[in-house]
């Protein structure tokens, strides 16, 4: 069924059809409408979940975390300084192996306040300990969204997924979008079954306990055991959800006219649609390039990154937030990535996009045009669309 | 791209300029609040204040937090700053502490101050930390769509509340006063010369003081609520206030369509955060 609906209406839909037992949610520009929207569903009957519209983003999550610890499959969304907020207990789900979905609308962070759209949101909960998934379109964050469920509750992995899409971009357009029938929506995601859970009375448990020096190693490592096991378990949800809905999301990115590149651009999120755009106007000039856009961006498919970018002469990682002082983090993944590599591409790092500064086409095309002028791999970062 | 410098401030022409543009940052305006909203006039009267006090522009210090009511940090030509989410008063308690011959004013609204940053409220108010709360009530998150809120009355309707609210809400009133508020007045924003004496009061007063400002907003709280215009949100006012000075304020509690209290509830002088640490520090030796 094809509907013209915003990305957050898209959002909103997928959690409508997971119908989650809790959603606690807190009102933050550009996520607030996902809210909104679910909070309709539930006011008109069409979901049985309770929804809990809290005193704040750390409120919310810590509602979704009790809920989850208790046995209930719980959702929630924020953006920007509401993950701020909520970052402490993020960890807590993680390591709490606690299968929580929540839609991150990115949006730059203070200071200075902004509400538009950049990933240091994202990039403030990159060692969280959360799955982190970025959507190109409405399509893809609705897409997502729904195997995001699968992957957070698979018995191998249990900890929580972040499904990103760009703020305003996505957020706010309206744009086509498939949605499954509902029923087959439900079918995929399947039923919820608890861990452990704290409502199971007849099997008391004990969570968030201490762990010293005598445990706490050895349960990081176990946490970290969830986070390898999600490869596997992404594509196989992949596989399962091409099943139903005819939509083939194949590995760990989009590898867009890559096979036969020299030179490659990879950038997460919307910014891939206008890299597509460039990338077809410079193949039609008969320049070998192409694209790589990575969905699952936490843990980071290192290897098949490697192979995807390995004969390939130069290639530009953009990233759309600072690391302050070193390199981008996606550039520092895929640098790490094609290291062991014995001859690899010359990388260099853009930072663009900071609080929603437009990007466009001729800036991507300019900097696929100056790769073949680079001679060798930099520390530096670079620059598009900054005065200076 | 070369950097701006700021502009100098106007200068004041009777008659010609309106007389409260000295205190405004005149380069950000038009500012971005709806028709009918009560900010202006919650931002008049608090300008009028001022004026009426006659401070020196340099001793004053104002801070907000986020929403529609932070915005009135960035359209004061004074010492400003504009937080996170529900941070404004503890910064206003350490900017106070630092520096406490300034007058630190916290002007933020109902999300802001009872919601996300509830708990620093009770605290300062606890302490007894000498600034002054002024909160623009407007019963909803109007900024980021008119979502439930701690003030929003049982039975309204919100984004996120499409069939009345069930929840109860805060009495901020009775909230301030129990949690040590030296001195608390409700006003609403039909009455801007008694809403222009509450603040001066407030202001002038030692110790942590709090004003909550009933103001509408008929884009979002108004609208869901069929309160009609900005202007019939006024009429619901007048029609259901009822002022009265030392009630108790339990007796505050806010209903739709029911008589509600405006007035000064407390007045009353205790010291100061910074007077019992000067007196602590006194006690052991210290200078103070």
């Amino acid at each position: 069924m094809r509907k013209a609906i915003t990305g957050h209406k898209a959002v909103a839909e997928a959690m409508r059809q997971i119908e989650p037992d809790v959603v606690a949610v807190y009102p933050i520009t550009p996520q607030s409408e996902i809210a909104e929207y679910y909070a309709d569903y539930v006011h008109n009957g069409l979901v049985r979940t309770e929804l809990i519209p809290v005193e704040s983003e750390h409120s919310a999550l810590s509602a979704c975390i009790g809920a989850a610890a208790a046995g209930g499959r719980v959702m929630t969304a924020t953006s920007s300084q509401g993950l701020a907020l909520l970052v402490e207990v993020l960890y807590i789900a993680a390591g709490l192996r606690l299968p929580i979905v929540m839609a991150l609308a990115n949006r730059a962070l203070s200071a200075p306040i902004n509400i538009h759209c950049d990933h240091s949101d994202a990039y403030l909960a990159r060692d969280s300990g959360a799955v982190q998934i970025f959507a190109e379109s409405a399509q893809e964050a609705y897409d997502y969204t729904l195997m995001a469920q699968r992957i957070a509750e698979d018995m191998r992995v249990r900890l929580p997924v972040i499904v990103n899409l760009d703020g305003f971009t996505l957020t706010h357009t309206v744009q086509p979008v498939d949605l499954l029938e509902d029923e087959v929506a439900k079918k995929f995601v399947g039923e919820f079954k608890p861990f452990a859970p704290l409502l199971d009375v007849e099997h008391p448990v004990t969570w968030g306990a201490f762990a010293m020096s005598d445990y706490y190693f050895e349960l990081k490592r176990a946490q970290e055991a969830g986070m390898e096991a999600v490869p596997a378990v992404f594509l196989e949800v992949q596989r399962a959800f091409a099943e139903v809905s005819g939509r083939r999301y194949e590995g760990f990115f989009e590898a867009y006219k890559l096979a036969d590149a020299e030179y490659a651009l990879v950038v997460l999120g919307s910014t891939a649609g206008t890299a597509k755009v460039a990338v077809d106007e410079l193949r039609a000039r008969g320049m070998k390039v192409g694209l790589l856009k990575p969905w699952l961006w936490r843990p980071f498919p290192g290897p098949a990154v490697a192979e995807a970018l390995a004969h390939l002469k130069a290639v530009a990682v953009l990233d759309r937030a600072f690391s302050f002082g070193t390199m981008g983090a996606l550039y520092e993944d895929v640098a790490s990535a094609l290291y062991p590599l014995e001859k690899r591409p010359i990388l260099v790092n853009y930072i663009y996009g900071l609080g929603g500064r437009d990007i466009t086409v001729p800036q991507l095309v300019q900097a696929l045009e100056e790769l073949p002028k680079i001679r060798r791999t930099e520390w530096a970062l670079r620059y598009i669309g900054l005065r200076e | 791209m070369p950097v701006r410098a700021a502009r100098a401030a106007p200068e004041f022409v009777p008659r010609v300029r309106h007389p409260l543009e000295r205190w405004l940052r005149t380069d950000r305006l038009p500012h971005i609040w709806c028709s009918g909203c009560g900010l202006g006039t919650a931002l008049s009267a608090f300008l009028y204040a001022l004026d009426e006090l006659g401070w020196d522009p340099d001793t004053v210090a104002v801070v907000s937090g986020i929403g529609c009511a932070g915005r009135v940090a960035g359209y004061l030509r004074l010492d400003t700053y504009h937080t996170t989410h529900g941070r404004a008063i503890p910064f206003a308690t350490g900017l106070k502490l630092a520096k406490p011959d300034l007058h630190v004013i916290v002007f933020s609204g109902d999300g802001d101050l009872f919601a996300i940053g509830g708990n620093h409220f009770i605290h300062a108010a606890r302490r007894n930390m000498d600034i002054a709360v002024i909160c623009v009530n407007n019963f909803n998150y109007g900024m980021t769509g008119g979502q439930l809120g701690p003030t929003t009355p049982v039975g309204a309707r919100t984004t996120t509340s499409p069939f009345g609210n069930f929840e109860h809400p805060f009495n901020l009133v009775h909230l301030a006063a129990s949690a040590g508020a030296t001195y608390v007045a409700r006003c609403t924003t039909l009455d801007g010369r008694r809403l222009q004496k509450a603040l001066v009061e407030a202001l002038s007063h030692k110790g942590f003081t709090f004003v909550e400002i009933l103001a509408p907003c008929p884009t979002n709280y108004g609208r869901r609520n069929r309160l009609g215009e900005g202007l019939d949100e006024l009429r619901y006012y007048r029609e259901h206030m009822v002022i009265k000075h030392g009630a108790d304020p339990k007796e505050a509690d806010i209903a739709p369509g029911k008589p509600f209290l405006v007035g000064k509830f407390v007045d009353i002088q205790k010291p100061t955060y910074l007077e019992l640490y000067q007196a602590k520090a006194r006690e052991i030796g210290g200078e103070g």
